[in-house]
This record gives C-alpha cells, sequence and structure tokens, in this order.
C-alpha cells in the first residue's frame, strides 16, 4: 500500500529540488566517465527498484491472474479482476466513502493545522511550551493512536461517549456505520494535524516581519490581510501539504481503520486501500486484491499529475 | 499633508531596564523632509516606528495632523512607509503591490489605475508594472516600493533606511531622486538613516539622535557648523571633527606645552574639549607642531593623519603640495569649538571681547 503512495516519484522530486536548492550551474560537477554517475545512483536505484518498481509490477502481473487460495496455480483471466472489482456495489461504495473520507480529512487536519499555526505565530509567552505540546502528537505512532482513539470512544469508559450522550447522541462506534465513520475521521485528522501545524509555522515563520508590517499599513481587515497578503505566501507549504494530506488519507490512515474496525460486525466503513488488505489477506483473493490495488495507484497517479499540472501553476515559489 | 507632533514620547521594551527612547519632543511642519540620523541602536527607527504604529508608544504623545494616533491603526494613520528591505509582496506584480492599499481602502478602480500610471511615469518603473519583484533589480524594487508610497498620496512618508541595501552608487542616484520626488510631491517625510551622507544631504532638518534621547534638531549646515554637543561634533562630517583635550586661560588655549593666542575672549575656562574639523586646519610658518603618522589620498583631498603632542588629529590638504614629515598648522579662532569636558556640551564663545568691545564676527 505504502508503495502506491509513492506513485509517480519523478515530479514530486523534481518539485522537491525546486522548491528548497536553488541549483547552480557554476557548481554543477562534471564527471569524466559516464558510468560514475550511475555508481553514485546505484545505491538509491535498487532501493526503488527493490521496494517500488518490483512489487508494482507484480501487482499488475498478478491482477491479470486468479489465483488459487493455497497458491497451487494462476488462471490468466484478463481484465475480470478489474471488471468484478469496478462492477461491484460494495467496491463503488466504498470508493465513494474513501472519497468523502479523504476530503473531510485533508480539508480538517489542514483547515486546524492552518488554525492552530496562525494562533501559535501569535504566541508570545511560553511559545516553545505550547508549540512542544502541540507538535508532541506527531510522535505518537498510527497504531497506538488508533488505540487511544478507541479508548475515547469506547462503549463504557470512552469520553468522547459520554460527551455525546449529553447531547443525546447514544454513540456507537464499531456497530453503527456512522458513528464509526465519524470516530475514524476524527482521529485521523488528530493524528495529521500537528504534522501540518509543524509545516504552517515554519512556512510563517518564514515570511519576513517588514512584509507582515507593510501588510498592516497597507490593509487595515485583518482577515482580508491574512487572505491577500499572508496566506499566498503559505502556498508553497500548503501545495506540498495538500499531496501529503491526501496521500495520507487514502493509505496512511490504514493503522487507524485497522484498530477500530478489526473484529467488529461487518457493516464498518473502510477505505479502498483497507479492502485491498482485507481482500487479499483475510479473503486470499490476490488477483483481485491486486487488481484493486493497481486501480489505486492509477487514482493517486491521476490525482498527483492534476495537482503539478493545474494547482502549481498557481503556486509562488519565493 | 500635515504636520506631525511628537510630544514627551518614551518607550520602554517590556523588560528592559532603561528606556530605549526618552522623552523626545519634535514638531515636523508640513511639508518639511526631517532625518533622524544615529549610530546603530539610538532607538531612531523605534521612534519612526511609533509614528507608523508598528511600535506601541509606552508614555508621550504623537500627532499627525491634528490627530492624536497613539491607538489608532497604522492602517488608518494616513502614512505611508518604505522599509530597508523593499517589503514587497512578493506575490504580486509591480502593479498589483502599487495598487493593493488603494484596493483595500475601495478606491475607485480607475482612480487607481490613474495614480498607478502616474507614479510608474515618475519613477520610471512603466516597462516592469507586470513583472514579479522577483524579476527586479534591487534600485527598481526600491522604486517600487516607493511607488506603493506615493500612490497613496498619504500625510506623511515613512522611510527607514530606505538606501542601506543597494550599493554605493545606485544609493547616490536614488538619493537624488527620493529628494527630488520629496521636493516634488511636498509630503512631510521622516526619514531614518546611519549615514550621515546620507542624512547631510537629504534634510531639511537634521535630528541627530544617541542613545534614544536628542542631542541636536537643525538644519545640516547649522549642525555641521555648530555641533551642540562632542557626539554631534563627531558624528556628523567626515573625517570628523578632530576633538583634542585644551585648557582655556582667558584667551588663550593650550594644547599640551603649547599655546593659541585666540586673541578674543574664550569660553569656559580651565580644562576643556577643543574641537577643529579637519578642513580648517592649514599648514602656516608658525602654530603647532604636526608630526605627520600616515596619509589617505582621496584624489581631490589629501587627508593627512598625525599627531599633535601625542593626541591623534586629522587635517585636509590640497594634495599638490610636497608631503613633509613635520608641519605647522595654524587655524582660524572663529573655527575653534570649545566643549565641557564633562558634559561634551557646545560653550559658546561670548560676543564681547575682554575689554567690552564688539568682536567682528
Amino acid at each position: 500500500m505504502t508503495n502506491a503512495a509513492q506513485t509517480s516519484p519523478g515530479p514530486i522530486r523534481r518539485w522537491i529540488a525546486r522548491a528548497t536548492v536553488r541549483p547552480e550551474p557554476a557548481k554543477r560537477v562534471q564527471f569524466d566517465r559516464p558510468l560514475l554517475p550511475w555508481l553514485f545512483l546505484a545505491p538509491q536505484l535498487a532501493v526503488i527498484f527493490v521496494f517500488f518498481y518490483w512489487p508494482s509490477a507484480q501487482a499488475i502481473s498478478s491482477s491479470f491472474y486468479i489465483e488459487d487460495p493455497f497458491g497451487f496455480g494462476a488462471t490468466f483471466v484478463g481484465f475480470d479482476n478489474y471488471t468484478d472489482a469496478l462492477g461491484s456495489a460494495e467496491y463503488r461504495h466504498i470508493a465513494s466513502f474513501t472519497a468523502i473520507f479523504t476530503v473531510l480529512v485533508t480539508a480538517f487536519s489542514l483547515g486546524l493545522g492552518l488554525l492552530l499555526a496562525v494562533k501559535a505565530d501569535q504566541v508570545i509567552r511560553a511559545r516553545s511550551t505550547y508549540r512542544t505540546a502541540m507538535i508532541s502528537v506527531y510522535a505518537i505512532a498510527p497504531p497506538v493512536a488508533g488505540l487511544i482513539g478507541m479508548m475515547l470512544f469506547d462503549q463504557h469508559i470512552g469520553p468522547f461517549v459520554k460527551l455525546a450522550a449529553w447531547f443525546g447522541w447514544e454513540m456507537k462506534v464499531g456497530l453503527n456505520y456512522f458513528d464509526t465513520a465519524f470516530a475514524m475521521i476524527l482521529v485521523s485528522v488528530w493524528k495529521q494535524v500537528p504534522y501540518n501545524f509543524i509545516f504552517i509555522l515554519s512556512g510563517l515563520q518564514g515570511i519576513p516581519q517588514s512584509v507582515r508590517e507593510a501588510a498592516l499599513i497597507d490593509c487595515k481587515n485583518g482577515a482580508r490581510r491574512f487572505f491577500t497578503a499572508i496566506l499566498p505566501l503559505l502556498a508553497p507549504t500548503a501545495f506540498f501539504l495538500l499531496i501529503i494530506n491526501i496521500t495520507y488519507a487514502l493509505f496512511d490512515t490504514f493503522a487507524v481503520i485497522d484498530v477500530m474496525v478489526k473484529d467488529k460486525a461487518a457493516n464498518n466503513p473502510i477505505t479502498l486501500v483497507y479492502k485491498v488488505y482485507v481482500d487479499g489477506f483475510r479473503g486470499n483473493d490476490i488477483g483481485g486484491s491486486s487488481a484493486q490495488s493497481v486501480i489505486l495507484m492509477l487514482v493517486v497517479l491521476v490525482l498527483t499529475l492534476v495537482q503539478f499540472r493545474w494547482l502549481e501553476r498557481r503556486v509562488h515559489y519565493g | 499633508m500635515a504636520a506631525i507632533t511628537i510630544t514627551n514620547v518614551s518607550k520602554t521594551y517590556p523588560g528592559a531596564a532603561a528606556p530605549s527612547i526618552s522623552d523626545i519632543n519634535l514638531t515636523i511642519q508640513d511639508g518639511e523632509f526631517i532625518v533622524l540620523v544615529g549610530p546603530s541602536g539610538c532607538g531612531k527607527s523605534t521612534l519612526l516606528r511609533m509614528v507608523a504604529g508598528l511600535e506601541e508608544i509606552t508614555v508621550g504623545e504623537v500627532k499627525i495632523g491634528d490627530r492624536v494616533v497613539n491607538n489608532v491603526d497604522p492602517a488608518d494613520r494616513d502614512i505611508a512607509m518604505v522599509f530597508q528591505n523593499y517589503a514587497l509582496y512578493p506575490h504580486m506584480s509591480v502593479r498589483e503591490n502599487m495598487a493593493y492599499g488603494l484596493k483595500n481602502r475601495k478606491t475607485p478602480k480607475a482612480e487607481i489605475e490613474a495614480r498607478v500610471a502616474e507614479a510608474a511615469r515618475m519613477l520610471e518603473l512603466g516597462p516592469y508594472l507586470d513583472r514579479k519583484p522577483r524579476a527586479l533589480s534591487g534600485g527598481q524594487r526600491q522604486r517600487v516600493a516607493m511607488g506603493r508610497a506615493v500612490v497613496r498620496q498619504p500625510a506623511a512618508f515613512l522611510f527607514d533606511e530606505p538606501l542601506s541595501n543597494l550599493d554605493a552608487k545606485l544609493r547616490v542616484s536614488m538619493r537624488g531622486e527620493i529628494r527630488r520626488l520629496q521636493k516634488r510631491l511636498a509630503t512631510t517625510s521622516l526619514y531614518v538613516t546611519h549615514d550621515q551622507l546620507e542624512a547631510m544631504t537629504l534634510a531639511d532638518r537634521l535630528v541627530v539622535l544617541n542613545a534614544g534621547r536628542i542631542e541636536q534638531v537643525g538644519a545640516p549646515l547649522e549642525i555641521y557648523h555648530r555641533p551642540a554637543t562632542t557626539f554631534v561634533a563627531s558624528f556628523i562630517g567626515a573625517p570628523a571633527m578632530n576633538l583634542l583635550d585644551a585648557e582655556v586661560d582667558g584667551s588663550r588655549l593650550r594644547i599640551g606645552s603649547h599655546v593659541i593666542d585666540a586673541r578674543r575672549n574664550m569660553a569656559g575656562q580651565g580644562a576643556i574639549t577643543l574641537g577643529i574639523r579637519a578642513e580648517d586646519l592649514h599648514p602656516s610658518a608658525t602654530g603647532l607642531p604636526f608630526k605627520v603618522d600616515f596619509v589617505e589620498e582621496l584624489g581631490a583631498q589629501r587627508l593627512v593623519h598625525g599627531l599633535i603632542d601625542g593626541q591623534a588629529l586629522v587635517l585636509i590638504l590640497d594634495p599638490h603640495l610636497p608631503l613633509q614629515d613635520e608641519l605647522r598648522l595654524s587655524v582660524n579662532s572663529d573655527k575653534l569649538h570649545l566643549f565641557d569636558i564633562l558634559s561634551g556640551r557646545r560653550l559658546e564663545h561670548p560676543q564681547t571681547a575682554a575689554n567690552g568691545i564688539p568682536v567682528p564676527a
């Protein structure tokens, strides 16, 4: 799954290089022998090959076969695995939940991260304590975060359940589809906010003081000032975070979902990546699972390309 | 257009023991070009930023026009500021940079366009209007920053060391441009710099600041010719005024073992600090013996460094004169500046001679 998260490393790497290092032609090293640069590249290429290209190729090839559950043989079935997946109502249902889940998690974690960073940027007293408290959540491993989330939403001791009960909401995480989805989104957002917070805060601090002061003289309305003079300067950071957050919501929420829905009744919300896992490793349908992961890979590829094509044009790099 | 009145203004940063600015009183006339000058840390930028509203005023009152602005938003103070590092909005084109402040003030579109076009013409920014700041050179960026101030047509311009980031040659031409622009628009201007040459050439009136206090206010030449303190004397003018330990005895001045007869009653009595400008010392047949230490050639002038009775001294000589190891120097007694040895304050010569007959100036 995480392999697919790195789909299209080319543009991302190119872009990171553009965003961080300015090319200095004067310092460019010229190699005398044509083999030498390849030798330097070899370790990196080996890692990419072993952990990305090879498994991807495996997934693509096995997506065209139906494999015997016990591994005795495989039958070539062409695109049947794909049509089966895309044709199934369950798959489409999970796909639409995944889309909603991704949009909500991305929007809320970016929005909250931005809000907290802007506020933290204005804190003067005890600023480092405050920031450490904000950032420390990021140090929690995803399964642990899922567990903590489960505790918070526990039927008997969970404070969130009690809080919801105050408003007459009888929360049943793991049983009720909507309640589970709510808890999943909340925990996923909570886990991702500190990451966004760190990046946005450092982005904010990279904005020159004098530009802020010039804006202070040019624009009286604080909100308007923020959206017209400050936020555009955060665009490179925001663009990077948008890509990272979408990938996070699509793939890295796996552990949170796993903790929340494992061993629970069947009708629970899951995302596509979790379905890949369930079909492949629980259902032993390697072919179908591979086809699904190839579809996911293509989705991420397209998403990333669209982002780079359309969004990046609007991004101003300092 | 408006006057700026600064009354009893002090500034103490939270946690600081001493105030950064103490008890400043200053009235800037409508249309006047005032330069705040002083060494770094003297509080000149702090004072400017208090007028701009970027820094809180601890004590005192700042008035722009007839309005006390202590608690007025920077955007409502009717001022425009030019920053040292230009502070242009990097994501906006030159045109948008200049229009931004007007757009936020709901100025009609046609009016904005007209003002931007006028400013662009004035500052020769026409060809660059659609460029982003990063595609401009330092001088062009600074012109955009000035354009952004000009289009606002504010009551006052505030300049915070606007030329410090430019190279020496560009600084001289921009200096001229700022002066021309200000003359033409006749907008009250407050300009901060640490460069005394910039201060001298730009100012209608100079304000010399030291350690958060005003040392002297006056026209550049007035300050140059009659510095109120040893600090001003050594800060304004290049090379700095020579300051020597001396002793006054009636009409006679003693520097070490040497005596100058001023032929008039001198200010003070006993030990004083004597100030002499480098250009006021002339070689002569008799006078103070001067030992040449080293020479700096400036082309049009020659700066000769040396010692009089063990005290360092610099003088300006014609580069055509042959150099000698020893000289004798004379000085016109009108060109002697006397300062109190403790307070550093200027001591005025009495206007009458010892016998009560007025001395021709």
